[in-house]
């Protein structure tokens, strides 16, 4: 290799400048177009943030109900504009806190909910009407998102006009994030239960938020980590459209939820890349005749993977671009990772530091002046169209195998990924891909104490307490009955969100209804592969 | 010679596994014979496969914070068993925790940050 050749993460190779003639040579006009209006390169909306600047919606949640409460009224007291709410393991794998397996976990890295209960503390007091949720959510989504849906009802909200987002991306968490409980086709078809119920009784809701961000995190490159989230979420498409639903019916509510670390401008011509060849992919394969069906809607997000435990300060530089990436990516809602994210759960100080950031950039830097501020750039430009042209290969070298829930169910993505996560952590370490304070610029650290997130043992016990005083009170022959109608549908291959609803109005546990599914359904295997 | 077998472990409820896979490449790579348990086993598990592959050394990836509890959980596993088979936890280990783990029973603890080539020097020198 000619040492002055310089390439991409993705492979894409970058010439020294770009011209007139580059971008006359390879983007057709009306691919650049203009924002509002197919095929969207230069935003989903008109206005973009000179009409609704993005929103923040930093991630969070820890301990009891109680405490996120109290976490999540000082959030919005302190200008955040959406929650997106961080479950603890034994929630996020169908456990409750009561099992042997979830012994130390109880809120560690989210909070813990057991029964309805948990979200009628969490959400009380909150205007559901103007603060957005997302439920950081996927194995056990379906018990959760019935919990939010008979909470909001229960506090006197119309479901038919409630916003917010399920992650609900069961296919990206046999790849990364691990948080998978059912085999591989039963997964899916829960996740498209969810989407085809919202979108017949939830018609504002995302449902699902289609993530190439652990996709990335787990060692794919920016090409790859929008490849394959484009084919998760047309597996998900292709399994709605066969409940009967036409494109148009659900398409506007899928969003998607991406990464950004690495190269600065590779992020950003892989956004508006993206967004094109979405929006074709939309229009051209499905016939979506609905503009909003062809929207890319996403949060893209400071990554964790491009920071570091070496000079943790560093972080927050780091995060300011990535901050500027997204908004100048046109994304609609923003997260940044806090710099002490590399070492554990975001102390309140480093958390504050973010949404900060964040504002800063909103109020202070004019970012919101003009829509789209780099269209037309020669290098932008050119490139967004190189990466649409790689990431619709890549797109088709996964088609040509079969079908990405096969590649995924046997395993080979992942072997795939984690091959290069491992050449990549190589690269660091040899010195090849430059991170500064880790392979460079290195300083003999002075010896401190560490700020982490605390734990509380006692935290745990109250939720016990909790769980033991429902279970107790509960009407515990209407739970049996529920469950029983649970494992009925499941087996007559029925949408199972009306049986899990009614389950969760009965304050039946997220661990007795997940038992439930696994009767019938069973669980997951892993491959083991490295 | 014979290989060091190696069983890398992810007990508890802990999703993240870049961390254990790159470490099983770099292993590999250097010639040692590596056992992977994949996510979410359990310590009675991991003891269990460790018999079963007949390995010469346990390491645990923990990214949770869990970490104090399954080192507690392994070492009574081990002392049940009578087993004296070497063992290291590795993941997100505050630097503090190194010393708190080592006195449960590890023969090593790799705090967050810890490059891959001190770990697997680690191993070569056993």
């Amino acid at each position: 290799m000619n040492d002055k050749d310089v390439f991409w993460e993705s492979g894409l190779k970058i010439n020294p400048l770009y011209t007139k003639e580059d971008l006359e040579k390879n983007v057709p006009e009306a691919d650049i177009g203009l924002p509002g209006e197919y095929p969207f390169t230069r935003g989903i909306h008109k206005l973009m943030y000179r009409k609704q600047p993005f929103t923040i919606r930093q991630y969070a949640g820890f301990g009891t109900p109680e405490e996120t409460h109290e976490r999540f009224l000082y959030l919005i007291k302190n200008g955040q504009t959406g929650l997106n709410v961080a479950f603890d393991l034994p929630t996020q794998t169908g456990l409750d806190s009561d099992d042997n397996r979830a012994v130390g976990e109880v809120g560690r890295v989210g909070m813990a909910v057991d029964t309805l209960a948990d979200f009628e503390t969490v959400f009380k007091d909150i205007d559901l009407d103007k603060i957005t949720v997302s439920l950081t959510i996927n194995g056990s989504a379906i018990v959760l998102v019935a919990m939010y849906l008979a909470m909001a009802q229960k506090f006197g909200f119309n479901i038919k006009n409630l916003r917010g987002t399920a992650q609900n991306d069961i296919l990206k968490e046999f790849i990364g994030r691990g948080t998978w409980i059912f085999p591989v086709p039963q997964s899916v078809k829960i996740v498209v239960d969810i989407i085809e119920y919202c979108a017949k009784e939830v018609p504002k809701y995302s449902p699902v938020s289609v993530c190439g961000y652990h996709i990335r995190e787990s060692g794919a490159n920016p090409v790859q980590e929008m490849a394959y989230a484009f084919c998760i979420a047309k597996a998900y498409i292709n399994e709605t459209l066969k409940r009967g639903i036409t494109i148009d019916e659900f398409a506007s509510r899928l969003s998607f939820n991406f990464d950004i670390h690495g190269n600065f401008f590779e992020q950003i011509a892989k956004f508006r890349g993206s967004r094109r060849l979405w929006a074709k992919i939309i229009k051209e394969e499905y016939n979506a005749k609905d503009d909003a069906s062809c929207w890319l809607r996403m949060i893209a997000g400071g990554g964790g993977g491009g920071l570091t435990k070496e000079q943790p300060e560093n972080n927050i530089i780091r995060s300011a671009y990535y901050a500027l990436i997204s908004a100048l990516s046109g994304t609609q809602t923003m997260a940044l990772c806090s710099y002490d994210e590399a070492y554990t759960i975001p102390t309140e100080k480093a958390a504050e530091i973010s949404l900060r950031t964040m504002q800063i950039l909103l109020y202070e830097m004019g970012i919101c002046d003009t829509v789209d501020p780099l269209g037309g750039s020669y290098y932008i430009e050119t490139m967004s169209t190189e990466m649409e042209n790689a990431i619709k290969k890549q797109m088709a070298d996964v088609e040509a195998q079969g079908d990405i829930v096969k590649e995924i169910a046997e395993g080979k993505i992942q072997e795939a990924i984690s091959r290069q996560a491992y050449q990549r952590e190589k690269g660091i370490q040899e010195g090849k891909v430059k991170k500064v304070g880790v392979n460079c610029f290195i300083k003999e650290e002075e010896v401190r104490t560490i700020e982490f997130h605390p734990y509380h043992e006692e935290n745990a016990m109250k939720q016990l307490e909790n769980l033991k005083k429902i279970k107790n009170e509960r009407d515990n022959n209407k739970v049996s009955e529920c469950l029983d109608k649970i494992k009925k549908d499941a087996q007559g291959n029925k949408n199972l969100m009306p049986s899990v609803i009614e389950a969760v109005k009965a304050y039946a546990t997220v661990g007795e209804i997940t038992d439930a599914m696994k009767e019938v359904y069973g669980e997951y295997e892993e491959k083991i592969y490295f | 010679m014979k290989r060091l077998r190696i069983l890398l472990g992810k007990p508890g409820l802990d999703g993240h596994d870049v961390g254990v896979k790159v470490l099983a490449h770099a292993l590999v790579e250097e010639g040692f014979d590596v056992v992977y348990t994949g996510l979410r086993k359990t310590i009675e598990q991991i003891v269990d496969k460790a018999i079963d592959v007949k390995a010469d050394v346990i390491g645990l990836s923990i990214l949770s914070g869990t970490h104090i509890v399954l080192c507690q959980q392994l070492k009574e596993e081990l002392n049940k068993r009578d087993l004296l088979i070497p063992w290291i936890v590795g993941g997100n280990i505050p630097d503090e925790d190194v010393e708190k783990i080592k006195a449960i029973g590890a023969d090593a603890a790799f705090p967050t940050g810890t490059s891959i080539e001190t770990v697997v020097n680690y191993f070569k020198q056993l």
